[in-house]
């Protein structure tokens, strides 16, 4: 086991290298001066060439890329060009509601797609298991911005139920933000599920096969014994995979719908550093995000071994 | 001989079987219809994309109107059909871009030991950023033009297809016609080109409708963003971005390119699964 966590943490090292590599590649694949490019056409050549020797951009390649390791390792992300602060600091006051909402939609996603998945893999074939999946087909060909778009206009301004935009007062307590999160957790969590529907429903029918489902039945037990304590206990596993793969979705899809319900989270500060090519804000974005989803599925493959003991490394 | 049949026959095949499955067969005729619309886009709408009637602005759906106007004045209608042509010259490009880059990154990694460690690390890596992040910091990086947005798109979708296909290689490789060609003394570039390949398109045309139904909505999203093709461009996700202002007044606004998105995705994805289903019952092992 010891031996197995070690060389898992060598190959994401190896797989964080290569990430801080491509980032530091986006950022110089840009045609021209990326100083002049972030300050616009109306800047002053002495206000470029200030940013540039801020940045560094005025050394050799190799040196700004050795620097760049140098930094990204000890997770100096460099300043923000337009936001006054360090990156590291502008994306850890972001963080919290993003991954809040983050946490909230994959809890939903996990809630709906796990037992509709189950049951359509019991009724196989039936209404139940027809509805489930045509509908997961059709929540996962939405758009999550769309789904939060038609939330906002139908339940939020004409019915009232919810908080149209926002995260509340700054001093609210943690149930008050996620009242505000619930409309942006649905279209984050949505399209999501289909996914763990799908495996869900493939590994309960792989297992629901086995022999020994069969015997647990012909002993008579309650058929949901069965398929709780019996077949499903061993499709978690493969339920787990699919949860460490859905999580860049879930990002992904917080990243959109944070502009569309005016959060401050993470995904708002990422947009507006595009728009307004914020490089090191970008870039930091980027090196965080990538390295929470290396860390989540690492973590998932350890939890293997706790889930199945069968699960030797 | 043997490849003739191979070109010919199993696609006239698997049109059948795909058109004896409803679902699949109507998910093509969807398809087909808002490929029509948007080929013929300029000799079928009624107005011009960019024509305003400033008199008729927000207008609700009616006969002059079939799906209202935005808050220009202008046809909804004619704007979505414009939508489909972006939205399927941008989902056709990536498909055959990220395809044909992710066979040949696949292939290699899967036949050749000594590139695999060094390839899927490559993928490993490019697949730890979310789809739509890694999009808008390339497009950041490229700039607003439609060649930069398949670029972007085509960039995260490759590893998905590099994946697959080395997966299915892994499989391949280990079979007796392969070692035969081996023993035969064929070499590397050959057994790829002739032993492999051939195997490997069932696995890859599934994996490209569903690349195809993935670029549409990652577009979607980056334009929505304002972070895609430029604004003047009519495309369905700067049509949902326009009309976040005016959808209390004019819903049809917002409902009108979603359900555009929605058809056209599902329809990728059913047909997809009928591809699966209708191509070699083995692929469902290959493909995992």
């Amino acid at each position: 086991m010891a031996a197995y966590i070690l060389r898992r943490l060598a190959g994401m090292i190896a797989v964080m290298f290569i990430v801080a590599t491509l980032v530091f590649a986006i950022a110089h694949i840009i045609p021209g001066d990326p100083a002049g490019v972030m300050l616009g056409p109306s800047a002053t050549a002495e206000d470029v060439a200030a940013l540039r020797t801020r940045l560094g951009l005025d050394r050799p390649l190799p040196e700004q890329y050795v620097r760049f390791l140098g930094a990204a390792v000890s997770l100096d992300l460099g300043q923000s060009i337009f936001l006054g602060r360090s990156v590291l600091q502008a994306l850890g006051e972001r963080a919290p509601l993003t991954l809040l909402l983050t946490g909230m939609a994959a809890a939903l996603a996990v809630l709906i797609g796990v037992p509709v998945g189950v049951l359509s893999a019991v009724w196989r074939g039936g209404a139940f298991d027809q509805a489930g999946t045509a509908l997961s087909m059709v929540a996962a060909s939405l758009p999550s911005f769309w789904i939060g778009l038609t939330l906002i206009e139908y339940l939020a301004v004409r019915w009232h139920e919810f908080p149209v935009a926002g995260y509340g007062a700054p001093g609210a307590g943690l149930l008050e933000h996620m009242r505000f999160l619930v409309l942006p957790a649905i279209a984050v969590g949505l399209p999501n599920t289909a996914l763990i529907t799908r495996f869900t429903r493939t590994s309960m029918l792989d297992v629901l096969h086995e022999d020994y489902v069969r015997t647990a039945r012909a002993k008579g037990l309650h058929p949901a014994t069965v398929v709780i304590k019996h077949a499903f206990r061993n499709a978690r596993t493969a339920v787990l995979t699919v949860i460490g793969l859905v999580v860049a979705g879930l990002i992904g899809g917080a990243i959109v719908t944070e502009t569309v319900f005016g959060l401050p989270g993470v995904g708002n500060l990422v947009v507006s550093a595009v728009l307004r090519r914020d490089y090191p804000v970008i870039q930091g974005a980027l090196l965080v995000i990538s390295g929470i989803y290396v860390l989540v599925n690492l973590g998932v493959d350890l939890l293997y071994a706790v889930l199945d003991p069968r699960v030797r490394y | 001989m043997a490849r003739v049949t191979v070109a010919v026959s199993p696609g006239l095949l698997l049109l059948h079987r795909l058109l004896r499955r409803r679902l699949a067969a109507a998910a093509l005729l969807v398809l087909v219809a808002v490929l029509a619309g948007g080929l013929l886009a300029p000799w079928i709408v009624p107005y011009a994309p960019q024509r305003m009637d400033i008199l008729h602005r927000l207008a609700a759906p009616s006969r002059l109107h079939w799906l209202g106007t935005d808050e220009f004045g202008r046809d909804v209608l004619t704007r979505i059909v414009y939508g489909a042509r972006l939205s399927l010259l941008v989902g056709g490009l990536v498909m055959l871009v990220a395809t044909g880059c992710g066979l040949l990154l696949g292939l290699l990694a899967g036949y050749v030991r000594r590139l695999d460690g060094v390839l899927m690390r490559v993928t490993d890596a490019l697949m730890a950023f979310p789809d739509i992040l890694l999009a808008i910091a390339l497009m950041a990086a490229l700039g607003p033009s439609l060649i930069d947005v398949v670029v972007a798109l085509a960039t995260v979708q490759t590893p998905r297809v590099a994946r697959v296909v080395r997966g299915a290689v892994l499989v391949l490789r280990e079979l007796q016609f392969v070692e035969a060609a081996e023993a035969l003394g064929a070499t590397d570039a050959r057994v790829m080109r002739v032993h492999l390949l051939p195997n490997l398109i069932s696995p890859l045309v599934v994996q490209a409708t569903f690349i195809f139904a993935a670029a549409i909505l990652t577009e979607a999203a980056l334009s929505f963003l304002g972070a895609g093709v430029p604004p003047t461009v009519p495309s369905w996700g700067n049509m949902i971005a326009a009309a976040q202002l005016y959808m209390q007044q004019a819903d049809w606004l917002i409902l009108a390119p979603g359900i555009a998105i929605l058809l056209t995705v599902l329809s990728l994805q059913v047909l997809g699964d009928g591809l699966r289903d209708a191509l070699d019952p083995r692929l469902r092992r290959l493909m995992r």
